[in-house]
């Protein structure tokens, strides 16, 4: 369980799903007990099937926690969701490499 | 920002991965609704890779060595003495330090998800975040501290302390001997982040 020493974020988008958790939170949309019952229910669930090693596994489950919990609360529906996905994923093919990517609307 | 990739086949941007897309998503959507201020999120990144992490709470414990004063009133209601210094905010609301001595050794986990001090100690570790870890640090706690290569006296008991989403816990470890003398500074210097979370033990000078 040792190792070396690691970067804080694996990938940054353990940093972004990170940080838009807490700042949902200080924003009052959520408490974190409500936030820390919900991610133990996913890790529980997820940790059924295998041992999580506590890397991408872990913020696999943080993400789906949150998806859950904004759908839950009224406030990004799967389709919604979904939609913009395909949109990111259409800019990011379009764009030149190099350049900065946007959403076309 | 560098990447590894130089495959001119593409000339597109890369496509990061699947989970990365659904972010970006729930960001979108969520800025446009006002929910999110996306240069919030940029200084919440930067906090924790940059400037919260083990040194905050090094200093705690080198301060608490070296001022009994201090050690009395850390221990008393740590979470007041900890905002004073000015570690305090998310996920800091309430600390307890809990302090090693001969007869006893603390270790700290969070047996459902991975509640940490991230004021004192930043971002957890993956294998706190692990489920062997999460599993095994209650039910085999020595077998545990044997494979970070900490072994204690037989007379010396393990306390386990399970983290909750109100309750975080810091260790202070043991001073190392041969510290007489030496200066908060260079004290903080042996605290290390796995001593502060009791699967290491404070370094010994000039280990």
């Amino acid at each position: 369980m040792t190792g070396a020493p690691e970067p804080v974020f694996l990938e940054p988008w353990h940093g972004q799903v990170f940080a838009l958790t807490v700042h949902l939170n200080e924003t009052g949309l959520f408490d974190w007990p409500d936030w820390a019952a919900r991610f133990s229910a996913t890790l529980a669930r997820h940790g059924l099937e295998r041992d999580l090693d506590g890397g991408a596994d872990y913020f696999n489950c943080w993400l789906e926690t949150l998806e859950m919990l904004l759908n839950d609360l009224g406030q990004a529906a799967p389709e919604e969701v979904d939609r913009l996905r395909a949109a990111w994923e259409a800019a990011y093919l379009a764009t030149p490499h190099g350049d900065p990517v946007r959403l076309a609307d | 920002m560098p990447h590894d990739h130089h495959d001119h086949d593409h000339p597109h941007a890369l496509l990061p991965p699947d989970p990365a897309l659904r972010v970006r998503a729930l960001e979108t959507l969520l800025s446009r609704k006002g929910l999110v201020d996306p240069a919030a999120l940029d200084e919440i990144i930067d906090t924790y890779q940059n400037r919260i992490g083990p040194r905050n709470g090094a200093q705690v414990v080198a301060r608490a060595w070296s001022d009994p004063a201090f050690r009395a009133a850390l221990l008393d209601d740590a979470t007041a003495v900890v905002a004073d210094l000015g570690f305090f905010g998310r996920q800091g609301e309430h600390i307890v330090a809990v302090e090693n001595t001969p007869n006893r050794h603390n270790m700290v986990v969070c047996t459902l998800c991975s509640c940490y001090p991230w004021p004192l100690l930043g971002i957890p570790p993956g294998w706190y975040k692990s489920d062997a870890y999460r599993s095994r640090a209650v039910r085999e706690p020595r077998k545990v501290l044997a494979e970070f290569g900490v072994s204690l006296p037989a007379e010396t008991s393990v306390r386990v302390w399970d983290s909750t989403a109100e309750v975080r816990y810091l260790v202070i470890p043991m001073r190392p001997e041969g510290t007489e003398g030496m200066d908060e500074a260079a004290l903080a210097d042996l605290v290390t982040r796995d001593s502060m979370i009791g699967t290491g033990l404070a370094r010994e000078p000039g280990q």
